[in-house]
Formats: C-alpha cells, structure tokens, sequence
C-alpha cells in the first residue's frame, strides 16, 4: 500500500513539475556541428510541412463528416473517378504538389546534407578512432598514441535500489573523450565484438561500430562543453549502459590534456592490455 | 466437397456440412471457415502474449533505474514482443480474414487447397512454442532464456546469444513454411476459383491487396529463411558469413534481414489497405472511388517495397551513391500510398457518412496510420536519419504504422465482417468505448515517444537518464490504457457471438460484395454453385 502510495505520488509530482525538471523536451538538443545545425533545420522543416498536410488532410475529413453525414440527410454522390479533363486535374494536382515537396523542398537540401555528412576527410585536422566493446568505448589518438577507456560510473545503487539518482545518470563515464573546439575532427569507428552505434545528439552523427570494419564521419564543435550520447545499438546485456562522454575545449586545455595522456601513456596502454583479452575471447566465442 | 468425400479424406468437407465433434473437428478441418476462425483466435492469443510482455517492458520504464526487470530479461521481452507481434499476430489475423472473407467474397466453395491450408495453420502453434519456449523455460530457471537481441537479429550479436536463438530460428523457419504455404494457396484460389464473370479488375480490393501480400511472402520469406540458416551455420557448423575475420560480413546480415523486414510492412499494410476501402464505401454508402488506381497502387508498392530496404541502415555506413539511391527511392513509395489515401478520402467525400463501429476503426486507421506515413519522410532523409534512427522517434513512427493498420485495420475488418460470422450485430455502444479508449491510450502511448526520442533516448535500454523521465511515465500510463481496450473488444467480440439483434443477409445497407448476397451466420459451404457475375 506504503509503495502504490509513493508510485502515485511521484506520478503526481513528476506530471506536474514542467518548469522543475524541464523533463518535457520535444526537439533536438542545441546543435553545436554543422551537421546538427543543418539536421535540425531540415528536421523542423520537414516537421512543418508535414503537420500542416497533416491537419489540412484531417480538416478536409473533419469538414466532411460535419457535413455529408447521413443522419443530417445528406444524400451520397455516385462518383467513382474523374470523369472529364478538368478533374483530372484536381485529381493530379496533389501529387504534383507531393512531387514537389519530396523532390525539391525535402530531396535537394537533403542531397547536399548527405554529400556534407559523408565528406569525412576534406581539412580534417584530428583523428580519433573509436571502438566499440561490450560495455564501454575505447579512444585511441592514433598520431598521438593515445588511447584510453570510458566506462560508466553511475554507481550500481542508483540504478538497482532507488538511491538518489544524480543529475547525470547513466550519462557519466571515468574518461571522456576531449576534443579541441573548432577543429574539424574525423572519426573512425570500430567494434572488438558485435555491433555498437556511437551518438551524441548534440553533434547530430551516429555511425555504427562493426567489428571487422572501419567506417567513419566527422564532427566540428563549435562550442566548448560537456556533451553526452549513449550507445545506440542493441549489444547486449549492458546495452543500455555504455555513454558517450564528450568534454570540447579550447585548443591550449586540450594540448595539455593530451600531454598529461602521453605522460600517463603506460598506465594507459595497460588498461588497453586488459580489454584486449576480453575482446578476444569474444571473438573467439563468435568464430 | 466430393472430391474430398471420394477418397474418404477429412470429414470436416462434407456436402450435409455435417462433422466431426470435439478438437478433432479443429484439428481435420479442412473448411476455411474453421481454419480462418483458428487462426483469427490464435493471433488474438498471440496478442495478448506479445501485449503483456510489452507491457512488462512499459511498467519497467514508468521511472529511471531497475525496478521490475534485469537487463537479461527486458532484451528477451522486446525481441519477442516484436517477433511475436508480426509473426504471431499480425499475420496469422490477416490470414485468418483472408481464409475466411476471400472465397466468399470471389464466389469460390472454398479456397483452392484445403489441406495444404489446414498444415499451413497447424504448423503455427509448434512454431509460436517454438519460439517462446526459451523465455518461460528461463524464467523458471532453465537454459539462458529466448532470444535476446532484438526483432532485428543483427550479427554478431545473434551470433553470440544463447540457444534462444536456435530456437527462434527454428520457429522462423516453420513461420516461414506456414506463410508461404498460405500464400501459395492465396494466389492459385484467386487465379483459379472466381466466379464466372468475375475478371481480375474486377475482384474485390481485398483480393487485390491480399494477392499483393501473398506475392512478397513468397519472395521474401525463403530469403529470410536462408540467412537464419546462415546464422545458424556461423553459430554452430563454422562458417563465417557474418565474421570479418574469416572473410565475412556483419553487415550482410542487414540487406538479408531488410530484404525481407521492409517488404514484411507492406506484407502487413496490404490486405488491411483491401479490406477497409469495402468499409470506406458501405458507411458512406457511395461506391468505392478510383479502384483501378488502388490496384495499380497495391502492385506499385509491392514492387517498390522490395527495392528500398537499406534505409533501415544509413548509420551502418554506406557509401554515398547507395544512401542517395535508398533516399530517395524510399521518398518514391509516397506516391503510390497518397494514390491510397486520395482514393479513401474521395470515397468518403459527399457520402452519406455513419459512424458505426467497423467505420470508426476505418476512420481511425487513416488519421493514424497517415501521420506514420509522414513521419516515414522525415526518416527517408539520409542525413537527419541517424537522429531519428534508432531512438524512440523511430518507435513511435513506425508503431503508428503497424498498430493503426494491422491492429486497428483488423478490427475495423473483424467488426465489419462479424455480423456475416456470428449472424448478430455488435454492442455499437461497447464498441465506440473500445474504439476511443483505443485511440486515447495509442496516442498517449506514442505521442510522447515521438518527443523522447528527439530529445536523445535510444531504443532498446531497460533504463534511461532523468531527462527522459516523464515522457516515459506518460507513455507508460498510455500503454496500460491500450492495452485494458483489447478487453473491451475481445468482451464485444465473445458477446456478438453469444447473442444479439439478429443481422439480415446485407447486414449494414450500404455494404457490396457477393458476401453480403449469403445469409448471416454464412453457412459451412457457402457457394456450392458458383455465382454469376454481369
């Protein structure tokens, strides 16, 4: 009773609480890429046209079932089809107009966002390889010989017996990935066991992680701060469980980040050791 | 039918319509009438299996952290819930109404292979245990429990899943021989078994669609076949099809499972887009509009349907060319599903409208199922597509897809043909409460995934940051309203069957069709000789 009282209650206040959580987000984050810039721009006009032939569409419904109802003794037409060349015409006027909004309003800046979303290499200044494994994602700087492991660090009481949750659970790691603001970074992804998808919405990308294969895109921040993502393909157990941490920076901060990397560079490739074997086995199981 | 009688084969085909009592009549049954009732019931039951473990999944998500459900099992319940709810549902019912509504509505005394009909269903029980067999056997502490990775099966993850995933398969090969079967017997009763006079162009809407169905199955289902078998040799006989390091390829399982998983949305659209223009034009007691253009429409989206299955994959990493082709060869299937919806509209149109249950679910049906066709384009663009992809935006796309058409097109069907089965009309008051409970608890359900997703939540986590927090409360709250109004229908469904104000021959007055020209309840053979059509 004690419990389906304190279940009502959150649902109460949790409902209620608009402007205290903020919880009601019902758009994309701030883009900080050109990419999520331009994603977004398309999203919201995509979303524009389609609500407004959406509700024209059900007023023309709504009209006629106001009007040609037959308890208000409204007497059905016979048509079947258009019948002369001027019906015809109304006929194929929306589908020239769909022609139009799928081909030119939609189809040409979405032809230009993919050829820009695929344009991975153009001034790139910064490599960073990412690899996905179960359950945790690996950053290597391969010009640098950086690399280093980012693991969840929500304490498992958060998740399993209700203690207070923090302000970023499940979306805190040990090592996030730093990167310097305003470079035009490349990435390279991976997998050591089954398939991942690295996505931080703010930077409006996600490319799959394939074990075997390496497939890229780009990021260019232009904003420095902490941007969180999490795994976005089903690989397993701890699915849910493995985010994407970004910390974006000037470019001194992240010189001597990458600095303090090297100087650590052992205790790094240690950890690397670790997963190693682990992976392995996996791939083992796999063949 | 004699022919039957001659060889002294299954009784349940007898010209007296007399039968065997008790299960055996069920299990020899070669009358499509029976097998159409079996596989209505058995996708019903389905329903509320693959229902009741989503809802597990939405009592687990009603607030962050783990309260109900470990990781293990939350992937074991929205794998099922997907495969049991397309495989087990959606299909068995549209079959059920095909096996059913087809030879009465062409002017056939049966449909052309009674017995290959009676294996095609009875090979599904065997296969729904099959495949869910794993999961109860794990709850009880046996084995590592059903197949854990998704609906969508993606190497190597299937690769590594426990023998759950032998077991689905197994069953998705014994699925695949019931479709197959089942379509074979579609298209050789609709080609060989119409009524004298009854051309192709001028079958029914429903035959149009459902042969449409019956001709992807058949090119699908054997290819979805052999890549599970793939997966199963890389599982156990050493292959590596889907193994980079002995030369193959994770993603190939991707073009294999999509070949056959877009299709399979058109598999699911097809005989509901037939089915409900007859509803369309018997509440608005106008005949139907444009029926050559919904044909051709049917063919256009069958064929298309086969040739964009890789926009489930623009974040795998596809080359430029090939994201260009599925972008905007995805955006082309517009096209024909607006010749649809503009046909149903001009039906409608200056009609003598009423608003009885089956047309409330018709109606319904067009609203939802127009706004996840929408949403479809704002998925097509290859660019924005991997913010949609994968997040809940795409859960809430493409369930207003599949439940507007294949559960509320069914209903809108089932109650339009339930007074020709049970000879009753239906509890209209009952039934306008299921159907806005219906729509209430489905938009509830929905509307806030639609925002949770843009506002970054993946699929498939059994638990999500704060920020989502409560959007999934709602969507919870909603999901518990959809799934309490599939107890009003299944109670409006038992009670037409028990009773009722009696329903006349033409049980609505605007209804067409040879199946309204037969009493109601239809009797066990209903044209021993062929009908003639002008």
């Amino acid at each position: 009773m004690r419990s389906l009282y304190k279940l009502g209650l959150s649902v109460v206040l949790a409902l209620g609480s608009f402007a205290a959580w903020a919880g009601y987000a019902f758009n994309f984050p701030e883009p900080v890429t050109p990419i999520a810039r331009e994603t977004l721009h398309m999203h919201n006009l995509v979303m524009v046209v389609i609500l407004v032939l959406f509700f024209l569409v059900f007023g023309l419904l709504i009209y006629s079932f106001r009007t040609h109802r037959k308890d208000a003794g409204y007497k059905a037409a016979t048509f079947s089809g258009p019948v002369n060349r001027k019906q015809w015409l109304w006929v194929l006027s929306p589908f020239a107009l769909l022609f139009f909004i799928d081909y030119v309003v939609f189809g040409i800046p979405a032809y230009h966002a993919v050829v820009m979303y695929e344009d991975t290499k153009t001034d790139a200044e910064l490599v960073v390889k990412v690899t996905g494994s179960q359950w945790l994602w690996e950053y290597e700087f391969p010009a640098e010989g950086v690399s280093f492991t980012s693991r969840l660090i929500t304490p498992r009481d958060q998740i399993d017996s209700g203690a207070a949750k923090g302000a970023h659970y499940l979306l805190e790691v040990d090592n996030p990935l730093v990167l310097p603001v305003g470079k035009k970074v490349r990435f390279i992804t991976t997998s050591n066991d089954v398939i991942h998808s690295w996505w931080v919405p703010a930077f409006g990308v996600k490319r799959d992680a394939v074990p075997g294969f390496l497939r890229e895109f780009w990021a260019t921040v232009e904003k420095t701060g902490t941007y969180r993502g999490q795994c976005s393909e089903l690989c397993g157990k701890e699915h849910g469980f493995m985010p994407v941490v970004v910390n974006v920076v000037t470019e001194e901060e992240f010189t001597k980040w990458l600095a303090g990397k090297k100087a650590a560079a052992a205790p790094a490739a240690a950890s690397t050791a670790v997963i190693a074997p682990a992976a392995k086995a996996v791939l083992a199981k796999a063949q | 039918m004699a022919h039957d009688m001659a060889h002294g084969l299954p009784v349940g085909d007898s010209h007296a319509g007399g039968y065997k009592g008790g299960w055996v009549r069920w299990l020899e049954t070669t009358n499509h009438k029976d097998i159409g009732i079996m596989y209505l019931i058995f996708g019903f039951v389905m329903l509320f299996i693959g229902g009741g473990m989503i809802l597990t999944v939405r009592l687990e998500l009603f607030q962050p952290g783990l309260q109900f459900v470990q990781p293990e099992l939350f992937n074991q319940l929205i794998t099922l819930h997907g495969l049991v709810m397309v495989f087990g549902f959606a299909m068995p019912v549209a079959t059920g109404l095909a096996n059913y509504m087809l030879p009465m509505m062409i002017g056939a005394p049966d449909m052309a292979l009674p017995r290959l009909n009676n294996w095609g269903f009875w090979i599904l029980p065997p296969a729904a245990i099959m495949l869910t067999l794993p999961f109860f056997l794990g709850l009880m502490g046996v084995g590592p429990g059903a197949v854990d990775t998704g609906w969508t099966m993606y190497a190597p993850l299937s690769i590594q899943s426990g023998w759950g995933m032998d077991f689905a398969i197994f069953a998705i090969h014994m699925l695949g021989v019931s479709s197959i079967l089942g379509s074979i017997n579609v298209i050789v009763t609709i080609l060989n078994m119409r009524a004298p006079g009854m051309t192709i162009m001028k079958m029914p809407l429903f035959a149009h669609g459902f042969l449409m169905t019956a001709v992807l199955l058949i090119t699908i289902m054997p290819v979805f076949a052999g890549g599970v078998t793939m997966v199963l040799m890389d599982r156990h006989f050493d292959t590596h099809f889907f193994n980079a390091a002995g030369g193959g390829d994770p993603v190939l399982w991707q073009h294999i499972f999509w070949f056959m998983g877009h299709p399979e949305v058109y598999v699911l659209l097809l005989p509901i887009a037939g089915a409900l223009p007859h509803v369309f034009s018997a509440f608005a007691r106008k005949p139907i509009y444009g029926y050559k253009a919904q044909v051709y429409s049917f063919w256009a989206i069958a064929g298309l349907g086969l040739v964009v299955w890789a926009h489930h994959m623009f974040t795998s990493g596809m080359s430029l060319g090939g994201q260009i082709y599925f972008m905007y060869i995805t955006m082309a299937i517009s096209f024909p599903l607006a010749v649809l919806f503009f046909c149903w509209i001009a039906t409608v149109w200056q009609g003598s409208i009423s608003f009885e249950t089956p047309m409330l679910f018709a109606l319904g049906f067009l609203v939802l199922f127009g706004w996840g066709g929408l949403t479809g384009l704002a998925l097509s663009d290859a660019a924005a597509d991997p913010q949609y992809h994968n997040a809940y935006f795409l859960v809430a796309h493409f369930h207003y897809a599949f439940y507007p058409s294949a559960v509320m097109g069914a209903m809108a069907a089932i109650y339009y043909w339930l007074p020709k089965w049970t000879g009753h009309m239906l509890n209209e008051t009952m039934g306008k409460w299921h159907f806005w409970v219906t729509v209430v608890g489905f938009n509830l359900t929905f509307i806030p995934q639609f925002f949770v997703g843009l506002a970054g939540m993946p699929r498939r986590i059994p638990d999500y940051p704060v920020m989502f927090a409560e959007w999934n409360m709602l969507s919870s709250i909603g999901a518990f309203i959809l799934g309490a109004s599939h107890l009003i229908f299944v109670y409006n469904v038992y009670k037409t069957i028990q009773g009722g104000e009696k329903a006349g021959d033409k049980a609505w007055d605007g209804a067409e069709g040879l199946e309204w020209t037969v009493p109601s309840p239809a009797p066990y053979h209903t044209f021993e000789t062929p009908p003639v059509i002008n």
